[in-house]
């Protein structure tokens, strides 16, 4: 009844090719903003901004730029976790080099070098396919890590061999480190994040983009047609692997505020990957949908037991929150292996229709 | 040019002048190969007959293991308990078959996986939840493996044999052999292979896919449980174990996905290759280089034959 | 009906849990404790975790709570992982949480920074940053009652008293996470100046129960002393490697997270001999462990599996954990004069609290411990540690308590203390 396309009439073929054709559809873009970057850091407890909307969004970006691999390009990878190390780790070293640089500035370019290393570790996908690929990504992931451990100048020589991020401010406000408060952090992510979806969503519309989902659906044909597989694979390695690496730039300096190794360990990769696959391959919005689905869900069942007054040990919760994320999962392939994006998708559908379906 | 020295001269100075290490390294490379080879072998298994790669072989291997220990501690003997984990796996493969792929068949390979993985959070809450967190001994003795060493003197030095790996060297021979006869000479053997070529001819000719997986997954149980014990018993029981499967990975690749000798030399070229290469040269970088050591011979051999070493010739058509 | 049943029963629960939450909001002693009884890690976790809730759960029974107010201890599930570690930092601090006990090196390293901007002190009880020690630089952190460079020059030393360490070469294996690469700028500096050489073996948390080649390195090395920095799954793989290889395991010495009972006991007859260090008690032979058991385990209200893993190493380190908390919580409301403290005061009760030989006594636990004394400039307490040894099925303490070389140890400290708050600007010090 309110969400319907009538009365909007298209004048041009730009018109006609927006990402959101119906009014309603940019209304709702603009509502959301207005929620994310008013209501939430006006409204939400520090527990919420920290530990459910500022890891939300990194993963969201994370996984975004898997989904560029994955999902747009057909490249399965599981090395995604160590990506976004070189990044933090990247961005730890620059801000130390450069200790005047604007942070955002060194966040943003931090991705460069994850996108360099992405693309040598890139190389292989241009005769290796499918679950082969998987385990050459692997090779990369578990590279990466022992050299996060095994080069001290990554860390500084620290004792301790974890990377502690520096206090920093930008435009005089403190936003890393400790005293950075959480709503400052929350809407530096927020912005990058959005910035960063917009520039992703015309990547892939665009020609490059177009090209990716031709390698996708059938690599050979598409470089019968004049597509030249190197340039289309590597770009998406490189360009998946730049969002991965800001995206474990800003995990580090703004959520964990210090990291080990163990913060980029092959569970990310895999945990990424679910954020893909559930949200919806080849969806942004499935990115978005996905990373709520496992990160946010696992917190509010936590949250649970505790809320209605069940007198359950904390381990316990622990185990059957697994079962049940296993289970979820399983549920979700069955029911909709096309992703919570399709299930979205669908349900703009049947809204359209309502109330009279017929 | 000491570098070099370090990397072409010396390990193999080194080699020349303490045979008995060498040897020593050679053995225990050759056990962790035949180890690598068996959990190979039960991703081998699955991926062979439904495609599916299964990454819940590693917690399978927990679980099995964890079976046995816990029915074992509630009382029962030792070989009782052997057959109810046995017993147990099968029921795992049964419900793995009636939940989950039934109602997957035909979804791309990339949905099978992330579904292994679903289901391998489920048994890690599931086993948890039942065994709880803590380390178990294996039960090594009640089981009538051996314990204790060999030691054989030879080049002034000695080689130590224990007699364990001995055991899990032969274990792991026999069930190989076990497998590839069952494959090749029974009815169900045929029908499974008849599957992995081609699932509708199979269907077509009266074969039912839902048996098949079924049986593939409980064989894929019996591997994991003899995983499990020889694993269990080199350390202790705790779900710390499920890391290890990650090893067999580098090995599949090796050998390729569909072949179980592949998996086998797979394991061996990587075991001895591991050992060596991190005893005689891992030092110059710094150690712990086995994590990714595998992985990278792996990436060099695919780079030639993208299909493995066994892997059946890729045809790819527009 | 069902549903409507269901329904209602989830209202009530809702209710009475609300209500609950808001009687008790005013007073108690609210301490989380960050435990991990899942994962490749909890074989360590469970006994720790609870062997603190036990004793708090005890004071409770027993002595209704510290100074008449009751302990409330909340479990949170880390895993070990830093990242659900900084989680259930989060979902609790605003509880009015009094210390954080994080039982992880990684996790320790997350709230270190945290601590002086929300104001709840960090007690990392003998592992996390040993840096912390220095009270002047690190206000909101401790590390009572000693840290891992302490307890690795406490080894050294009886090293050295078992036929000198000179010109010898010490081996040491470690976990290669920051916990296992804490120690190792210390073993630099000790080795230059104690004259012995060392050959290091790291293991990777995926190679913890794969360790043949790490071992095949040691009998290429061959040192004469190992030292093991282990944890979790590793300890027992690495003792059966060691004994694999024939190495001697009288000299091989683990740290206090690598000589726990639940290590040793997959690996029973095999590991006679092996070494490890402890700063707790073993056994059940001590009045307050008595009290846990009759008020607490008999009475149904802990979580361990079987009364006799009462008592074990790392079950009686937790217990430890839980005296040291409840003495700075009593020692905090003496300083204060308030019956229900914040984590502020509890700062103050944790620079405050004496542990000492009588007060230990006092408590029940003598001879559990070496006294710890607290103050301003010292959040180690300086410890010693003694050594014990496997014999096959318990341990058995084999020296006296072994006093760590303070005079090398803590100028070290200091400089990495200067370090650590280098590149922090608005880093809070304060001057003792």
């Amino acid at each position: 009844m309110f969400y319907r396309e009538a009365g909007q009439y298209k004048t041009s073929y730009k018109a006609d090719q927006a990402i959101f054709p119906i009014f309603q559809d940019r209304m709702a873009i603009v509502f959301y903003l207005l929620v994310a970057f008013v209501a939430i850091p006006y409204f939400g407890s520090d527990f919420f901004i920290t530990s459910m909307m500022i890891p939300f969004l990194i993963f969201s970006l994370a996984a975004i730029g898997l989904n560029i691999l994955v999902g747009y390009t057909g490249q399965i990878s599981l090395g995604t976790g160590a990506f976004m190390g070189v990044g933090a780790y990247a961005c730890y070293k620059m801000t130390s080099i450069f200790p005047d640089v604007n942070i955002i500035i060194l966040i943003i370019s931090s991705g460069i070098f994850s996108a360099a290393v992405g693309m040598i570790f890139g190389l292989p996908s241009l005769r290796i396919k499918g679950f082969y690929l998987v385990v050459t990504t692997l090779a990369a992931q578990f590279f990466l890590e022992w050299c996060f451990i095994r080069v001290p100048w990554l860390y500084n020589y620290n004792d301790s061999g974890a990377i502690e991020v520096p206090q920093r401010e930008a435009l005089g406000v403190i936003v890393t480190g400790a005293s950075a408060t959480p709503t400052t952090r929350y809407l530096i992510v927020l912005a990058i994040v959005v910035a960063m979806t917009w520039v992703a969503s015309n990547i892939i519309h665009g020609r490059i983009g177009r090209s990716w989902m031709m390698i996708r659906d059938m690599d050979i044909a598409a470089e019968l047609m004049g597509i030249r597989p190197l340039y289309a694979k590597l770009s998406a390695f490189a360009v998946s692997s730049f969002y991965c690496g800001v995206a474990g730039a800003m995990m580090v300096f703004f959520w964990l505020g210090a990291a080990e190794v163990e913060s980029f360990d092959v569970n990310h990769s895999f945990l990424i990957l679910f954020m893909v696959v559930i949200g919806g391959l080849g969806s942004l919005v499935g990115s978005f949908l996905g990373a709520a689905f496992i990160w946010i869900l696992p917190v509010i069942l936590r949250a649970i037991p505790d809320t209605i007054g069940l007198d359950i040990n904390a381990a316990t919760v622990e185990h059957i929150n697994f079962m049940i994320i296993g289970g979820l999962i399983i549920f979700f392939l069955i029911v909709e292996p096309h992703g919570l994006a399709r299930l979205w998708a669908l349900a703009k559908q049947k809204l359209r229709v309502w109330p009279f379906p017929y | 040019m000491d570098l070099l020295f370090n990397i072409f001269v010396s390990p193999f100075i080194e080699m020349v002048t303490m045979p008995d290490f060498l040897l020593q390294v050679l053995w225990e490379g050759f056990v962790s190969g035949t180890l690598y080879a068996l959990i190979a072998l039960g991703f081998v298994l699955i991926f062979k007959a439904s495609g599916v790669f299964n990454f819940a072989q590693g917690i399978m291997v927990v679980f099995a293991a964890l079976t046995l220990v816990g029915f074992h501690a509630a009382g029962l003997p030792a070989y009782v308990s052997l057959v109810l984990a046995l017993a147990v796996m099968g029921f795992l493969a049964w419900g793995v078959e009636r939940v989950v792929l039934r109602h997957l068949v035909n979804q791309p390979d990339l949905i099978l996986f992330m579904a292994t993985i679903g289901l391998s959070y489920f048994l890690i809450g599931f086993g948890e939840l039942i065994f709880g967190g803590e380390p178990k001994s294996m039960i090594t003795e009640q089981l009538g493996l051996p314990t204790g060493s060999t030691t054989i003197e030879i080049f002034d030095g000695i080689v130590i044999l224990q007699h364990l790996d001995i055991a899990a060297a032969a274990i792991a021979a026999i069930l190989v052999a076990g497998l590839a006869l069952f494959f090749s000479k029974t009815r169900i053997g045929r029908a499974l292979r008849a599957v992995a070529d081609d699932h509708q001819a199979a269907l077509s000719v009266g074969i039912s896919l839902n048996q098949i997986w079924a049986i593939v997954w409980f064989a894929a149980g019996i591997v994991a449980l003899a995983t499990g014990i020889m694993w269990g018993a080199r350390s202790d029981v705790s779900f710390a174990l499920q890391i290890v499967a990650l090893k067999a990975l580098p090995v599949l690749i090796l050998g390729g996905f569909t072949s179980v000798p592949g998996a086998i030399i797979g394991g061996l070229i990587i075991g001895f290759g591991e050992k060596l290469f991190e005893v005689y040269w891992g030092g110059l970088l710094g150690g712990g280089v086995e994590g990714w050591f595998a992985y990278v011979i792996a990436l060099i051999f695919l780079l030639f034959r993208p299909q493995g070493l066994f892997g059946e010739k890729i045809i790819e058509r527009v | 009906m069902f549903k409507k049943l269901i329904l209602g029963t989830a209202a009530v629960a809702m209710l009475s849990g609300a209500q609950m939450m808001s009687a008790s909001a005013e007073d108690m002693h609210y301490v989380p404790s960050l435990s991990y009884r899942t994962g490749p890690f909890a074989g360590g976790g469970i006994p720790v975790a609870n062997g603190f809730s036990d004793y708090m759960n005890m004071l409770n029974a027993r002595d209704g709570g510290i100074g008449g107010v009751k302990i409330v201890v909340e479990e949170c599930e880390t895993g070990y992982n830093s990242q659900k570690g900084v989680e259930c930092y989060e979902s609790t601090k605003g509880k009015g949480a009094l210390v954080y006990n994080p039982m992880s090196t990684g996790i320790t390293l997350q709230l270190v920074p945290k601590a002086p901007v929300d104001e709840i002190p960090v007690l990392s009880m003998g592992y996390g940053l040993s840096a912390t020690a220095i009270g002047e630089k690190f206000p909101w952190g401790f590390n009572y009652p000693t840290t891992y460079w302490n307890q690795l020059s406490s080894i050294l030393k009886y090293i050295d008293s078992k036929g000198g360490i000179k010109g010898k070469k010490i081996g040491f294996i470690y976990l290669d996470v920051g916990y296992g690469k804490e120690p190792i700028p210390l073993l630099d500096k000790l080795a230059t100046s104690m004259g012995f050489t060392t050959a290091k073996f790291p293991v990777g948390v995926k190679e913890m129960q794969s360790q043949s080649s790490h071992w095949l390195n040691v009998r290429k090395e061959r040192p004469d002393w190992m030292i093991m920095w282990g944890w979790g799954a590793m300890n027992s793989t690495a003792i059966k490697e060691a004994a694999k290889i024939k190495y001697p395991l009288d000299h091989f010495i683990g740290n206090w997270w690598s000589g726990a009972d639940a290590d040793l006991r997959p690996v029973g007859e095999v590991g006679k001999g092996y070494v490890a260090a402890n700063f707790s008690g073993i056994g059940t032979d001590f009045p307050a462990l008595q009290d846990v058991l009759k008020h607490v385990v008999d009475a149904g209200k802990s979580q361990v599996k079987d009364k006799s893993l009462v008592g074990d190493v790392l079950y009686n380190r937790g217990l430890f954990n839980a005296v040291i908390v409840a003495e700075a919580i009593a020692a905090a409301q003496k300083a204060t004069g308030k019956k229900a403290i914040t984590g502020a005061d509890m700062r103050v009760g944790l620079e405050t609290f004496d542990l000492s030989a009588a007060r230990l006594k006092e408590l029940g636990l003598e001879g559990f411990a070496a006294p710890v004394k607290a103050s301003c400039s010292d959040h180690e307490g300086a410890g010693s540690v003694f050594l014990q040894q496997w014999n096959g099925s318990a341990w058995e303490k084999i020296s006296d308590a072994i006093a760590p070389m303070n005079d090398v140890v803590r100028p070290l400290l200091e400089e990495a203390a200067d370090k650590y708050t280098a590149d922090k600007p608005d880093w809070k010090t304060q001057s003792c």
